[in-house]
């Protein structure tokens, strides 16, 4: 009897990025030059660390302090669903957020773009997939923010995605748009994806439904994680 | 260029979503007790040898990466990984850990014992004792992906993962004793020495 773990379906190559793109400089240095050692995956890479809300707990409002002190900015909510390939909820899933102010500053020792630190806002968030696979946070629009990467370069609005699947070979860390952005056509971030509807991907919809009346805008952001191998590979012998 | 609206997703054959870089201040979520996977033990003392993985993490041009996150996973000291419809176990060989001004890491953790390749089909074939490592930074588009392995393991011999790499190149992996209970491992995103990364 057979009860090997299948691995996971390999990148379809156009829609993720390169490690080496020329458009962003921190990857000069950085981009491995000889090619990756393909693994077969194995227990490792198909097993994963649990997260549980009791021991990592969840924040799910990221514009209201303990003491009820209001953040400043547009309060917006953010919700969706991270699936796999095959469209099958990811459950329980710890994702984890963080972003700019809404004057584009990290709350971060590193980040010297001058514009005001919001005593209200840490920029920080966790929460869990449901059995549905859907997720929802509430939080303040970033803003955009100067980066030195090239003359006047602005990363666009966006908000950062860490995300833990039921394999290794699952974990992502991503990056969340917004509709509309002028500095998205300009970003070699987001350009380093060569596929335009795999970079499109990464841009939240605005939704009526999620939009709560008199409150806030709702933006909907859905995920994919890789699905796994159709057929395990079978060992006769 | 415009941003069109993404076409609605069909509901089979989904794309993974890309990955983007973890950026230069992801430190928002770094919570530096992370780095010891065996915090919830307090006082008590946890099944198996405590050790301490350590290592620096160097660019092309030799300088310390000094942003980055590096996170382990590996099987605890049995051998077994957690079972996703069991209960929680005390123990998880999950760490998280901020690179330091010279680019250094430190995890305190468990040292894994030999792990099923895959499922019960194959159970009698053993991987080596190893950690699988993650490194997202600044930089890094999507993260990158090694294993460390520990120095005069007998099953090293016949891993079939570390077997797979050229032997000159397989010293990337290993890494080595440099203190009681503590393994060293040097990690070089670019250039000579380059540790051998891995697409899992």
């Amino acid at each position: 009897m057979s009860n090997i773990i299948p691995g996971y379906r390999r990148p379809d190559r156009l829609s993720q990025p390169p490690y080496d793109s020329a458009g962003y400089g921190s990857t000069r240095l950085r981009h491995p030059q000889q090619p990756p050692l393909r693994l077969p995956h194995t227990r490792t890479e198909t097993s994963a660390p649990r997260f549980s809300p009791q021991r990592y707990a969840p924040r799910t409002d990221l514009t209201v302090q303990a003491d009820g002190s209001a953040a400043m900015g547009e309060r917006i909510i953010v919700g969706g669903r991270v699936l796999d390939e095959d469209a099958r909820p990811v459950r329980n899933a710890m994702v984890e957020i963080w972003q700019a102010n809404a004057a584009g500053r990290y709350n971060h020792p590193g980040d010297d773009h001058d514009a005001p630190l919001d005593p209200n806002f840490q920029g920080m968030g966790r929460v869990f997939t449901d059995q549905d696979g859907c997720y929802r946070f509430v939080t303040i629009r970033p803003g955009a923010y100067p980066w030195r990467n090239h003359k006047n370069a602005w990363r666009p609005n966006h908000i950062h995605y860490s995300v833990f699947g039921d394999g290794f070979a699952q974990r992502m860390i991503t990056q969340m748009y917004f509709p509309g952005d002028p500095l998205l056509a300009l970003d070699p971030i987001f350009h380093a994806i060569p596929d335009e509807a795999a970079r499109n991907r990464l841009v939240a919809t605005f939704d009526l439904e999620l939009t709560r009346p008199e409150w806030a805008l709702g933006y909907r952001f859905d995920l994919v994680l890789r699905g796994r191998e159709a057929t395990p590979m079978e060992d006769h012998h | 260029m415009p941003t069109p609206t993404p076409e609605a997703a069909p509901a089979q054959g989904l794309v993974a979503s890309a990955h983007q870089t973890a950026g230069p201040y992801w430190h928002l979520v770094d919570f530096p007790e992370w780095a010891d996977t065996t915090r919830h033990f307090g006082d008590r003392l946890p099944p198996g040898e405590r050790i301490v993985l350590t290592g620096r993490i160097t660019d092309g041009a030799g300088a310390a990466v000094a942003d980055a996150m590096v996170e382990i996973w590996h099987a605890d000291p049995m051998g077994e990984y957690p079972d996703p419809n069991g209960p929680e176990k005390e123990f998880q060989g999950y760490g998280r850990c901020a690179t330091q001004a010279d680019g250094s890491f430190r995890f305190v953790t468990l040292k894994p014992g030999p792990s099923p390749l895959d499922g019960e089909a194959r159970a009698n074939l053993r991987q080596a004792p190893h950690v699988a490592l993650a490194v997202f930074a600044r930089g890094l588009l999507t993260h990158l992906c090694t294993r460390l392995y520990f120095e005069g393991e007998p099953l090293n011999e016949t891993d079939p993962v570390l077997n797979t790499v050229p032997p000159e190149r397989r010293g990337t992996l290993i890494a080595r004793p440099t203190g009681p209970g503590t393994w060293t491992l040097d990690l070089r995103l670019q250039g000579e020495g380059e540790t051998v990364w891995m697409e899992i």
